[in-house]
């Protein structure tokens, strides 16, 4: 489970353009549901997620991961509850790495190397072995049907099979919690219904997914368990159930 | 399809251009010891004709016979004399000559 | 293999791609760089191997030489002295030498004469050094006609050409019995060009020096450990040209490697910030960074000093000719013994790698330390 209290995130604190991108945000993302975010662009849904996936610091309060995995980290129970608020940059990367997997709006691959490096490359610091890694990412882009491109340069793919590297690469560490922003903001509507088809199957594998959409096949599905309405860097009253 | 993966190659790289390098030291070291025949013909001739220089540049007097000239040997023709052979930035004159006090 | 094996290996693989991707760049950035150690090299190799060769064909060369001076001019030295100075005591030995150059204005070039009296030189018959018989274009039998004072030509005959083995110190020798010398030249009689003097003991040569300075003040000594070192300073680093070359293309190379390493473009950062994004911590994109400039350094250096070597020893510095060559006309062919000196082969590594590494990894410290979420944000 995440549990968010009271988190705000102030940018510039102290200038003239001060900006409280979130304020005082609670919420619960339970473990195995998808979990979407909507609002419109600028709402502070972008900032709430690099919260959560430990990217950034909150300014004030507080987020508790439990029952993700990370508490190895730290020489504890598996699933015991981390406070990751006060934690140094060290451990933060970690459970960033083990625990969850990003898909980002602009998919964020590497150009100029092959799709099977792309998939390969957030678990290269792991120190995974590169036959045991290598094998992992073709079983992935086989699962999401790319893997005739695996020697393919990520430049030549269309923006539908980019999406689905960037899926591949968001699991190649395994994590337990997916989180992606505007998944669907450059796929046409057909792609859009085939990427929530992949969300079915995360649900299926026992992901927790978290998802920042204001496109409506996202947060209409009827997968979604929760659906947080932000506005204006604050939930929208009477969002959470 | 086995291909090796990059870093292998990359180490193979480095070996064959540290093999070759061991087998370049190698070969410094065996011509290095090799009975001097070359050398013996040019040590009669110093020995014989009692010559004091290598014969590297024959342009001119200070840079064929460096160590037979004056320090300030570029400048023989005229003071004022810039330097104009090549070889004469390549060979500084003696910097000490022991002249009468 | 332990994790900690495997993350570099793993991240050396993705450097490696990510120099690959931009193999335009990088492939000519390492053979500029490949070119420079190669040119350093070459100079170290050359000028070690030509001191040593010096070092030991000069064994043999006399203790002392005399010469004197006329009008701040080295002239010729009255025979007479030659008595006085084998009198000095632990001198063993006085020769006077009869030397000169002669301008060939046929060829263009400057030969040495020098008279050495060898039994076997018939009158009017000279040997010759390799290098001049490559420039007159003369063998055995054939005649190379010299022109006395007086501008008449005077016929010599080659009886001898000198092994080519020893154009170090030959190729441009014409030797010739002594009375030829001075009739060509109307060499002045009584007179020598300059007095080689051999002792008994090289210990005492410092003191026969001042001896003989202090004896005849018109003399100038000059002690044979003076003229090795002479040959020790042969292209100096410090010296001339060779330092303007090198300076000149160290400094171009340092100016393109810091363009190069420095100026992190837009992409380069925002794909640092990817790497964090995806769980790469500051020290991994570190690691990668100074794998890239391992592998640019490290194969331009084994390459460039290979290249260097393969230059001097095998191909007689084929390149340099031009340099070394500069005016002259006639220009020994030799081939050296090969020397490698560790320490400078060391330093040129440390000077050649570490200022590279240095170069690219400062710059990428600086974006490395971005909020990983700024990827997000692009």
């Amino acid at each position: 489970m995440i549990e968010v209290i009271e988190v705000s995130k102030s940018f510039n604190v102290g200038k003239v353009n001060q900006f409280d991108a979130v304020s005082r945000v609670s919420c619960r993302i339970m473990p195995g549901e998808l979990t979407i975010l909507k609002g419109p662009s600028g709402s502070g849904k972008t900032t709430l997620m690099t919260l959560i996936g430990c990217m950034a610091r909150p300014s004030s309060g507080r987020i508790v991961l439990s029952g993700i995995g990370a508490g190895s980290l730290f020489g504890q129970d598996p699933d015991a509850a981390i406070e990751i608020t006060s934690l140094p940059e060290r451990f933060l990367t970690g459970i960033r790495r083990s625990a969850f997997g990003f898909i980002f709006q602009q998919f964020n691959l590497v150009r100029g190397i092959s799709v099977l490096e792309n998939v390969m490359l957030p678990a290269y610091p792991t120190g995974v072995n590169h036959k045991v890694l290598r094998e992992r990412a073709l079983t992935l882009l086989e699962t999401f049907n790319i893997a005739r491109h695996a020697q393919a340069q990520v430049g030549l793919l269309s923006g539908g099979e980019m999406q689905r590297v960037a899926i591949a690469r968001a699991l190649i560490n395994d994590p337990s919690v997916i989180i992606a922003d505007e998944p669907t903001a450059h796929l046409d509507s057909r792609l859009s219904r085939e990427f929530m088809a992949l969300v079915e199957g995360f649900k299926k594998g026992g992901k927790t997914v978290l998802i920042a959409s204001h496109d409506p096949i996202v947060y209409d599905s009827s997968l979604a368990d929760q659906v947080v309405e932000m506005r204006d860097g604050a939930l929208v009253d009477g969002s959470l159930p | 399809m086995v291909t090796l993966r990059k870093s292998t190659q990359f180490f193979l790289l480095i070996a064959l251009n540290l093999l070759v390098l061991a087998a370049l030291v190698l070969h410094a070291e065996v011509r290095s010891r090799e009975p001097a025949a070359r050398r013996s013909a040019s040590r009669i001739l110093v020995r014989q004709l009692k010559l004091s220089d290598l014969c590297l540049f024959t342009e001119a007097r200070y840079t064929r016979h460096p160590a037979m000239a004056d320090r300030h040997a570029p400048f023989q023709d005229h003071p004022l004399a810039l330097e104009h052979f090549p070889s004469g930035s390549l060979v500084t004159p003696p910097a000490l000559r022991r002249e009468a006090k | 293999m332990t994790p900690s094996l495997q993350r570099h290996l793993n991240i050396l693989d993705f450097a490696l791609s990510s120099l690959w991707r931009r193999k335009g760049k990088n492939l000519s950035l390492l053979a500029v760089y490949t070119l420079i150690i190669f040119i350093i090299a070459s100079i170290v190799f050359f000028t070690q191997a030509l001191k040593r060769e010096a070092g030991l064909v000069l064994q043999d060369a006399p203790d002392l030489v005399v010469q004197r001076m006329v009008a701040g001019r080295h002239d010729p030295i009255p025979v007479s002295y030659a008595t006085a100075i084998a009198a000095i005591r632990g001198v063993s030995e006085v020769t006077p030498r009869y030397w000169g150059y002669y301008y060939d204005p046929v060829t263009g070039a400057n030969f040495t004469l020098v008279a050495a009296d060898d039994p076997q030189l018939k009158p009017e018959a000279i040997a010759i050094g390799s290098g001049v018989a490559r420039t007159s274009r003369i063998s055995i039998g054939d005649f190379l006609p010299l022109k006395d004072l007086k501008g008449s030509p005077v016929l010599f005959s080659v009886q001898k050409i000198f092994p080519s083995a020893s154009e170090l110190v030959a190729a441009d020798l014409i030797q010739l019995r002594q009375e030829d010398f001075l009739r060509l030249f109307d060499f002045p009689s009584g007179r020598a060009t300059d007095l080689a003097v051999s002792a008994g003991n090289p210990a005492e040569l410092e003191t026969i020096a001042a001896k003989i300075v202090h004896d005849f003040p018109d003399t100038r000594p000059i002690l044979k450990s003076e003229m090795l070192r002479t040959y020790d300073s042969v292209f100096d680093w410090r010296s001339g040209l060779v330092l303007v070359v090198l300076a000149v293309a160290v400094l171009s190379f340092i100016i393109f490697a810091w363009d190069k390493a420095t100026g992190l473009s837009a992409e380069e950062k925002k794909e640092i910030g990817i790497l964090k994004s995806i769980g790469w911590e500051t020290t991994d994109v570190l690691l990668l960074k100074s794998f890239e400039g391992i592998v640019i350094s490290l194969s331009a250096f084994l390459a460039g000093v290979s290249l260097g070597y393969l230059h001097v020893f095998f191909f007689s510095v084929s390149l340099f000719e031009h340099a070394l060559k500069g005016w002259s006309v006639l220009y020994p062919e030799f081939k050296l013994t090969p020397v490698i000196d560790p320490y400078l082969i060391c330093l040129l590594f440390l000077l050649s790698v570490g200022p590279y590494i240095a170069a690219t990894v400062v710059p990428s410290w600086l974006a490395a330390t971005v909020d990983p979420d700024a990827a997000m944000r692009s």
